[in-house]
């Protein structure tokens, strides 16, 4: 769990960051999106002590992070961003292992954790150890970034727009991969953004931050249903609010029993995906499945369409 | 490629031969000297001359290398960070001192011989090396050095492990043009009384003979061309292994 | 970073210069009293050297100077208490010789000590230091140039120096020194004058093409490898045959020793930095530019003048530059020859180990050199800020 605890950072009399307090509970993904100059890459580097607040404290499992020195902390806290950041001098397994090797860890152990995490990424290892970054592609660097932001097998990942130089296709891929690992290994992740949709796919929570200050916190939904203020509603959009919401809620939380015809959704899917088959089938109704393909029931258009609905 | 190297070579042995055996190249030299003149210069061994003027140059370059480094580096960390902007007017303005006014004003600090020589030198050759040193630190992209520092790589490890290594081509770059210009330069010292090929120049001028001056002039020439060749040769080596390392 | 430069009071650049200062103000000699050139001088320090207690406000000066420097961070304060520092050193070490020469004598000789040497080094850097900080535009870096240039004369006209040795070297020997002004001037200016005019059509051949310059730009490095005392005794020799065969060569001036040869050197020197530059200047324009004006219509040579040549300007520039203040320096070794210019001072002083008659050489070709550098610089961004 990551604690701040009334946060500011001042440059001269400017308040960069300027009373922040945001919790992150253990193995969530907190999105802190905004527009430039919000201050939401400050109060990310203040997590990691890169930038080192004014006042406040930041707690991670209840300990203060001023407690420590400062490369122990970040050896402990995974760290992605935006042009990866890869050392050209080294190769692919060299630049995950930079980490494990700062921790002292055994030889056979960090080879061990370069292969997982390759494979993991779906970077054939033995393809891909001995390359060096510039003969990348940049999906490929940018994976290679995050794995190496893993490579300890850290607690607490931070993510500073990591997806923000990717093309469309590459991103949608790179979020899907970063949701499947996040979950399996259970890694507590904070990430920054200015994309709203980038925010809603990937955050259990988002905090949108103005002006150095958090203006409103809460799931995609809470956002989208209830925003706190205008600056929430012009950010979160307003002529598809409706279309996002659908697109923040799975199908399986309006599955209802009974019979349907045609190819069935998984239940992850989300309602925007559902609604878009439905349209497409011209059918009122579609089955849905779990992940093995067991029936769970039917998702119908009248229950999309209410979910659409504010409130 | 393979010409060039064959025409290097040939050059070595020619370079080689003449310095150890002068007196075979007497006639290439006599058509240049007048009045029974000698057409090689025999007060010294043109070989010990090469060996002492090479060795002041790499006393001196080794020198300016190293405190040129250790400069750029300090200039670049924040406790030197007063010290920038006047390192950079400085290797913007340095090299408008000429040499031989260097030279000459050592002298009365050291007196004659190879010590002025020596500072002239080691001055003149920090400027390129620091000015390459800082360049080559400022190339870093931030991206690398905020992950570094992200990763939790302490500030001397990011010094190490990832600074330098990045800015070693640069670096490097700058030693091997100091040491070309220092070649050069180091001539001048002989009219300070250092030992080194400029003697046999000197001793050229001042009888007026074209045949001393031209083998001294050719010697130092075809050094400099070598060593700047070895040296860019090894520059490259080193490169290629740590690319191929796996 | 930021935060933690605001609460560092200290200036630690400041502080080094003013701690090298206040060594040298005390442990070394402030001038060297000599009765005549050759023999040892007696050395005496800041306080010592000048005539009554006039030592003691210098010092105080100098003190409150260094205490400034270290404590303000502001570049113009810095700038004004390092020129007040420069003054005070240069004035005190006027009066100084004033003071300890007798009157009518001509042999006596007082010669700046090696604690005015480091002060006014270490005021000159702080005031570089103060320069640099502002980052001034080209304007202002010319600005500053004349108004140093214009301080200098002034002290220099003003009699202030006149009993210090190297202006006596110089009141002995004005004439001489003009006439070898005018001499490095002309190498100098000369060589590159010649090798603007042929370096530039090259160098325009040279980008277009690739053969030409595969076999000139070697030629042009390896000349750049022969040391300059050989390449101008090298060139004595076919010169002075050219002189014997041709009397018509003699009576233009061209002989085997003087200006003829080291004029050559200077100019050959020069080739490979303008035929560089102006082939990389032009390499460097986009291509999209050219494209552009190939497809407005416009004939190869209005592409040259119109568009490339402009947009190449600021490198070719850079190139005139370093052959400018390369030359300024290599001109010295041209005495060497009897090729004349500031060297023969230099050399002459080295002859006889009279340093007073070395700085008469060698100060004037710094101060040309760095003024050239200067200016060019200037020239060069103010090119690059506004392209023609």
């Amino acid at each position: 769990m990551i604690e701040l605890d009334h946060v500011t950072k001042r440059y001269g009399d400017a308040a960069v960051v300027d009373d922040v307090s945001l919790t992150v509970e253990r193995g969530t993904i907190m999105v802190i999106v905004g527009t430039s100059g919000s201050g939401k890459s400050t109060l990310l580097r203040m997590i990691n002590r890169l930038v080192a607040p004014t006042k406040g404290r930041i707690l991670i499992d209840g300990r203060d992070t001023a407690g420590l020195p400062e490369h122990d902390l970040r050896r402990g806290i995974g760290y992605a961003i935006q042009g990866h950041g890869l050392f050209p001098h080294r190769t692919v397994a060299e630049n995950i292992a930079t980490v494990p090797r700062l921790l002292k860890w055994e030889k056979d152990r960090v080879d061990e954790r370069i292969d997982a995490l390759l494979a993991a990424f779906a970077l054939e290892p033995g393809l891909f150890r001995d390359k060096y970054p510039h003969q990348l592609s940049g999906g490929e660097q940018q994976r290679v970034g995050v794995a190496r932001a893993l490579a300890a097998d850290p607690a607490v990942l931070l993510m500073d727009e990591p997806f923000g130089a990717l093309d469309p296709i590459i991103r949608d891929k790179a979020q899907e991969d970063l949701l499947a690992v996040q979950r399996r290994l259970g890694t507590t992740v904070v990430l920054v953004t200015h994309d709203m949709d980038e925010a809603f796919r990937l955050g259990h929570r988002v905090a949108v931050m103005a002006d150095g200050r958090v203006r409103q916190v809460g799931t995609p939904a809470d956002l989208l249903t209830r925003p706190a203020d205008a600056f929430v509603s012009r950010l979160t959009g307003t002529n598809d609010r409706a279309l996002k919401l659908l697109s923040v809620r799975p199908v399986g939380s309006v599955v209802s029993p009974g019979p349907a015809d045609g190819p069935p959704l998984p239940e992850t899917a989300s309602l925007r995906d559902a609604l878009s088959a439905l349209l497409w089938s011209g059918a009122r109704a579609l089955p849905v499945a779990d992940a093995s393909g067991r029936p769970l029931g039917r998702v119908t258009l009248d229950a999309v369409l209410a979910s659409g609905r504010v409130g | 490629m393979r010409v060039a190297t064959a025409l290097r070579l040939a050059l070595v042995a020619l370079l080689a031969a003449f310095l150890a055996a002068p007196d075979w190249f007497e006639p290439v030299f006599a058509p240049l000297t007048e009045n029974g003149a000698p057409a090689i210069y025999r007060q010294a061994s043109l070989l010990q001359l090469t060996i002492a003027h090479l060795g002041t140059v790499a006393v001196a370059s080794l020198a300016a290398t190293v405190v040129a480094v250790g400069l750029g580096i300090f200039v670049s960390r924040p406790a030197g960070a007063d010290f920038l902007p006047l390192s950079r007017a400085i290797v913007n303005v340095g090299q408008t001192f000429p040499p031989v006014a260097v030279l000459a004003l050592a002298v009365p600090a050291v007196g004659f011989g190879t010590a002025p020589t020596l500072i002239a030198l080691f001055l003149y050759g920090l400027l390129p090396i620091f000015e390459n040193t800082l360049a080559g630190l400022r190339q870093v992209p931030a991206a690398v050095l905020d992950s570094a520092r992200g990763m939790g790589l302490t500030g001397r490890q990011r010094l190490v492990e990832v600074e330098l290594p990045l800015a070693l081509p640069v670096i490097l770059a700058g030693v091997r043009y100091s040491v070309v210009v220092s070649i050069g330069t180091a001539t001048i010292g002989s009219t300070v009384a250092a030992r080194g090929l400029g003697e046999v120049i000197i001793a050229g001028l001042t009888s007026g003979n074209t045949a001393f001056v031209l083998q001294g002039g050719l010697v130092v020439g075809v050094t400099a061309v070598l060593i700047h060749d070895g040296l860019l040769a090894a520059e490259r080596r080193a490169m290629a292994a740590r690319a191929s390392k796996a | 970073m930021r935060d933690r430069d605001d609460q560092r009071r200290i200036d630690r650049l400041g502080a080094l210069l003013a701690g090298i200062g206040a060594l040298a103000a005390v442990l070394l000699p402030f001038v060297i009293a000599k009765p005549n050139r050759i023999v040892a001088g007696e050395p005496l320090g800041l306080v010592a050297a000048l005539p009554g207690a006039a030592g003691w406000p210098v010092a105080a000066v100098l003190l409150l100077a260094g205490v400034l420097t270290i404590l303000d961070r502001r570049p113009g304060v810095r700038l004004a208490v390092a020129g007040a520092a420069l003054a005070a050193v240069c004035l005190a070490v006027g009066v100084a010789a004033d003071g300890l020469t007798p009157e009518g004598d001509r042999y006596g000789r007082v010669s700046p000590g090696g604690a005015f040497w480091l002060l006014a080094a270490v005021s000159l850097l702080a005031a570089t230091d103060a320069l640099a900080r502002m980052s001034l535009r080209p304007a202002g870096r010319i600005g500053a140039l004349v108004i140093a240039a214009g301080a200098t004369a002034a002290l220099l006209a003003s009699g202030a120096w006149a009993d210090l040795s190297f202006m006596r070297e110089y009141a002995a020997r004005a004439d001489v020194f003009w006439r070898e002004a005018a001499r490095h001037g002309v190498l100098a200016v000369g060589s590159l004058a010649a090798a603007i005019a042929m370096g530039l059509p090259l160098g325009i051949l040279c980008h277009r093409s690739a053969r030409l310059r595969q076999a000139l730009m070697p030629t042009l490095t390896l000349i750049q490898t022969i040391p300059s005392m050989a390449l101008f005794g090298i060139l004595m020799a076919p010169l002075g045959a050219l002189a014997a065969a041709l009397p018509l060569a003699h009576d233009l001036g061209i002989r085997g020793i003087g200006l003829a040869p080291a004029l050559l050197a200077l100019f050959l020197y020069a080739l490979l930095p303008v035929v560089a530059n102006t082939a990389v200047g032009l390499a460097d324009v986009p291509a999209a530019v050219t494209d552009a004006g190939r497809g407005m219509g416009l004939t190869d040579r209005q592409l040259l003048t119109r568009v490339e040549l402009p947009l190449a300007f600021p490198v070719i520039l850079t190139g005139i530059r370093i052959v400018l203040v390369q030359n300024i320096g290599l001109a010295t070794v041209a005495a060497l020859i009897g090729g004349g210019g500031f060297g023969t001072f230099v050399f002459q002083g080295i002859g006889q180990t009279a340093m007073d008659l070395v700085l008469l050489g060698a100060v004037p070709t710094i101060a040309l050199a760095f003024a050239s550098a200067v200016i060019l610089d200037a020239a060069a961004e103010a090119a690059r800020r506004r392209p023609a």
